[in-house]
């Protein structure tokens, strides 16, 4: 197998591999860089599980070859906050009770965050169209449209974080 | 309504004011699952591991001819492929019921089929190596060559003379028929009735569908096994897996880790949970097998699929006097865990919240060339409410009655709970006036009708559908649902071990097996309220058979009433001993100790007090004040198996618009008032109820696995199975009443399926509500945009567009702009 050099920056860290160039972006995050909280759901780019920003803008990464990843910056579940420092809508779907199984969690929270930084103050429909990639089975979607309505009352994105590499 | 007795005493106060209990405190699993920390199958690997893959047949029915694996042998990285020949089981995928009195044709189901393929999917070998990607395209190369047999897919054909027969040693594709009937004669009730009113209705294929799929993981290590598995039932799945393994249990270990969502698609033992452990043993290697969605689609069992037909007799004032039921399921070409009587799970509700003198129900399985159907989300008790509740708006309409004063005059009355009903079932408590009152708090149904009629003028089509739903949960009691009762050959009571570590934070060990439910937030708050701590100090500890006694698992809105019982109990008999303890410490006798305030006290002696961190300590260090007759540590065991189901309920309310010209049903407003007793933690209810209505919602208007003429699987992936996103669903208005079950000492009932079973009629209500005017007085669902669109068509009396077929040949995108429904769609396309 020959392979191909990759190189990304990942939730703010200079990451390299040599990866079969059609790995899938989602299993070199997942496989190689052991970053599990981006999930796969389906093998057809419906579900959404898989989502994470690349250079700022929501990504299925279920439908992104890693190559294509040369030289961005990708940001996953796992740079978004840690336990003692949530981002904004981590601790909203918690006060919302956004979730219940957990599985399309990761997946939403990016959704949302791509659609914040394009729309920091979205109304309730434009919430719900903007989420309509991510399917969730246990929660109806009510409380984790609620959860990005809080978080967006919130300031959205934490105060302190890099904005850089988002898009308008 | 009283609580029912329970052992110990159950005092329940603490630090918190008036307990944890009924408080919506925030769950104790969400920081890792916000964080993406959680652990889920996938996310596990072991060194050394190997992947598997499994080649599957494209066949629906047909001779397995020969199958050449040399080829995928020979690929790097494989290290082997197997087919059934070199991979005996002792036994294959069991079903555990076994009625008295009814003969079943049970097939056999092994892990790889030799022999023969029944379905599309059947698995017929198995490659293992050490590449992800490199088993999926090693199977490729596994050449198998078919000889295809005569396909049956359509049920109702299925039963005629001269079908082609799934299973040609029986004869027949009949599986079984059981008939259960109660109450007044039926038939003398039809005849004598003033009004009569029959329709079929098709209950559809649907499927689970939780966002991970199944997967699975073995190590085997000398002669001890680990099987992790994305499952809902641990305990039995080793159980079940010692007799396919021909292992004894204790050399087995189950893990269910984080799950991803069940709604019964896991509450099953499958063929690849068989085939990692029987291959890790083989190979001394780990094994991990990981479901696509297509897989899940395809061999992950399915729901519903049921035709009944339904008869109900009234009066003319409105009184129905009599039911009759003749139900027809698709089983699919094998048996899961349950397959042959999941319509008939849901018997003790038929005739739902009414009062109905007699209830005739004649079930007859089948066999048919798709995979197997078995529990999803309410596993027969939506069937059994569909159709009642999609019955009592026709009877109303026929008699030109209000469909709600219709539903008050047969409902149960309040004061006649417990009640049993005409096929000997009590319902332990319920008020469904009480429901219903309160849903027309919020909604206001003359304004309505004023609005609609105002609408209609606009050539706007607003519907507004109900349905008062009664269910059945707790799964247990035992002795009613278990070898010597309805012939389950399993028990179902539940099992908690309470553990106080010597600082007084606790551990609770339960056979629960919840996935997403939320178990731990509120068996947390049962648990601290009894031990005087709070909940953050509590770990809940489930899914693993090598921790805590053996349990029955999660499922059928089993686990707060039967599961969170126990550990109500296991923490009272903790409290109980704590008090002895704290008795001889502070000179008192123990019935003089009170916990309050989340503190141990001597009753009138306010500065005598311990905490449960002091009464822990002096457990485990003892000193010598401690009566020798005191045991050190502080852990006990509850094992509890209650005495009837217990039977939650609720008014739920849909408002649609239906846009004739493109068939699309809008769901406009939801409003939802349940009952399920007293909330151990009101948010997580509000979930529950959000979740299952959607669930509903999607089975009503959009979700429909399908299968072609030739068996085919036409939906196997989410492009064409559809699932309802956060644009198709509403934001919910939800209230609840709190009735108390006199069945448990928390009053509690279920909730996880309460919303999947109160929705499908009140769609399919508000829809014909809508439609009506244009001559439409019945739907079969889903109710997609072709479905409605050509009925409309026929109703205006030019019947253009091809007309649809009974079962399902129209499932379709649902206009939300997706890719379409794929080449292979039936028809090529639909209303979208
Ligand atoms: S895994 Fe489903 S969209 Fe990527
Ligand atoms: S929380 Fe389970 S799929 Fe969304």
């Amino acid at each position: 197998m020959s392979t191909v050099r990759l190189r990304a920056v990942v939730n703010g860290e200079q990451r390299e591999s040599a990866v079969d160039p059609r790995l899938l972006l989602v299993h070199w995050l997942r496989d190689e860089l052991g970053l599990t909280g981006t999930h796969v759901g389906c093998d057809t780019s419906n579900c959404g599980a898989c989502t994470c920003l690349l250079d700022g803008a929501a990504v299925k990464s279920c439908t992104v070859l890693a190559v294509q990843a040369e030289g961005a910056e990708l940001e996953t579940i796992e740079g978004m906050g840690t336990d003692a420092d949530l981002h904004p809508l981590q601790a909203a779907f918690r006060e919302e009770h956004g979730l219940q199984c957990g599985y399309c969690t990761p997946g939403m929270i990016m959704a949302a965050e791509g659609l914040l930084r394009r729309n920091p103050s979205p109304t309730e429909e434009e919430v719900k169209s903007g989420l309509e990639g991510n399917l969730c089975r246990c929660t109806g979607y009510h409380n984790i449209v609620k959860s990005v309505i809080t978080a967006s009352k919130h300031g959205g994105r934490a105060g302190s974080r890099e904005t850089e590499g988002a898009q308008a | 309504m009283e609580a029912g007795t329970s052992p110990e005493s159950t005092e329940t106060t603490n630090g918190a004011p008036d307990g944890w209990v009924g408080q919506a405190i925030k769950r104790k699993e969400d920081p890792r699952f916000i964080t993406g920390t959680g652990r889920y199958i996938d996310d596990m690997t072991i060194p050394g591991m190997l992947h598997m893959a499994v080649v599957r047949s494209p066949e629906a029915h047909a001779a397995i001819v020969s199958i050449d694996k040399s080829e995928a042998e020979a690929m790097e990285g494989v290290v082997a492929v197997y087919t059934a020949d070199d991979l005996p089981v002792e036994g294959g995928i069991p079903m555990v019921w076994d009625p008295p009195g009814v003969e079943v044709n049970t097939p056999e189901h092994m892990p790889l089929k030799s022999g023969e393929v029944k379905c599309v999917g059947d698995p017929v070998a198995v490659v293992l190596g050490t590449s992800k990607y490199g088993v999926v395209d090693a199977a490729e190369l596994v050449i198998v060559e078919y000889e295809p047999k005569p396909v049956v897919v359509d049920p109702e054909a299925a039963l005629e003379e001269g079908s082609p027969l799934v299973w040609d040693q029986f004869g027949t594709n009949k599986t079984h028929e059981w008939a259960l009937a109660g109450g007044e004669d039926v038939g003398a009730a039809i005849s004598g009735a003033d009004v009569v009113v029959e329709q079929r209705i098709v209950n559809h294929r649907t499927a689970a569908a939780a966002i991970e799929c199944r997967g699975c993981m073995a190590e085997a290590r000398g002669d001890q096994i680990t099987l992790f598995s994305s499952t809902q039932i641990p305990h039995i799945t080793r159980f079940l897996m010692a007799g396919m393994l021909g292992m004894s249990e204790d050399h087995i270990r189950v893990v269910a880790p984080d799950v991803g969502g069940g709604f019964g698609g896991k509450l099953n033992t499958y063929a690849e949970e068989v085939l990692v452990c029987a291959i890790s043993r083989k190979l001394g290697r780990p094994v991990k097998w990981i479901e696509t969605r297509s897989e899940n689609m395809s061999n992950t069992a399915h729901g519903r699929d049921q035709i009944a037909t339904i008869t109900l007799a009234a009066k003319s004032d409105g009184q129905v006097t009599g039911v009759r039921a003749k139900i027809v399921s698709d089983l699919g070409a094998y048996f899961q865990i349950l397959t042959p009587f999941i319509a008939e799970l849901g018997f003790p509700v038929a005739g739902g919240c009414y009062k109905i003198g007699g209830i005739d129900l004649h079930f007859t399985g089948v066999f048919t060339n798709k995979f197997a159907t078995d529990a999803v989300r309410g596993a027969g008790r939506p069937e059994m409410t569909h159709w009642i509740e999609v019955m009592m708006d026709q009877l109303a309409q026929r008699l030109d009655m209000d469909p709600l004063e219709l539903r008050r005059k047969n409902f149960i009355p309040t004061d006649e709970f417990p009640f049993t009903t005409a096929l000997d079932i009590t319902y332990d408590s319920g008020d469904y006036h009480g429901t219903l009152d309160k849903l027309l708090t919020h909604l206001d149904v003359d304004e309505f009708r004023r609005e609609q009629a105002e609408l209609r003028e606009r050539g706007i089509h607003r519907g507004l559908g109900f349905s008062t739903y009664v269910e059945v949960c707790g799964l247990a009691p035992s002795r009613a649902v278990g070898p010597q009762g309805v012939g389950l050959q399993a028990a179902f009571w539940e099992s908690a071990a309470v553990r106080v570590h010597p600082s007084g934070s606790a551990t609770v060990y339960s056979g629960s097996s919840p996935h997403g439910q939320g178990l731990d937030t509120s068996f947390a708050q049962i648990a601290a309220d009894r031990l005087g701590i709070s909940p953050e100090q509590v770990d809940v500890l489930h899914g693993d058979t090598n921790q805590g006694p053996f349990g029955w698992g999660t499922y059928g809105s089993r686990s707060l009433s039967v599961g969170g019982e126990a550990i109500a109990r296991a923490s009272e008999r903790v409290q109980a001993k704590a008090k002895k303890i704290c008795a001889a410490l502070l000179e008192a006798a123990p019935e003089d100790i009170e916990l309050a305030g989340g503190e141990f006290r001597v009753r009138g002696q306010p500065d005598k007090t311990m905490t449960m961190a002091d009464i822990a300590g002096a457990a485990h260090i003892p000193p010598n004040e401690l009566p020798a007759d005191i045991e050190p540590g502080l852990e006990e065991t509850a094992f509890y198996d209650p005495e009837n189901f217990v039977f939650p309920f609720g008014a739920h309310a849909c408002i649609v618009d239906v846009d004739t010209e493109t068939g699309k049903v809008e769901v406009k407003r939801w409003v939802a008032v349940d009952d399920c007793g007293p909330a151990i933690n009101p948010m997580l209810i509000d979930g529950q109820v959000h979740g299952g209505v959607a669930h509903g919602i999607g089975q009503a208007l959009y979700e429909q696995v399908v299968y072609d003429e030739e068996g085919q699987l036409v939906t196997g992936s989410f492009v064409d199975y559809a699932l309802p996103t956060a644009a198709e669903v509403p934001m919910f208005e939800t209230d609840r009443q709190e009735t108390r079950s006199p069945v448990n000492s928390l009053g509690v009932k279920g909730v996880g399926e309460a919303g999947t079973i109160a929705a499908t009629p009140a769609v399919v209500n508000a829809v014909v509500d809508a439609l009506r005017p244009l001559g439409i007085d019945y739907l079969d669902m889903p109710l997609t945009p072709m479905r409605i669109w050509q009925a409309i068509e026929e109703a205006k009396g030019r019947g253009e567009g091809p007309r649809a077929t009974e079962q399902g040949s129209d499932a379709g995108p649902h206009g939300r702009g997706a890719a379409g429904s794929g080449p292979t769609h039936p028809d090529g396309g639909g209303v979208a």
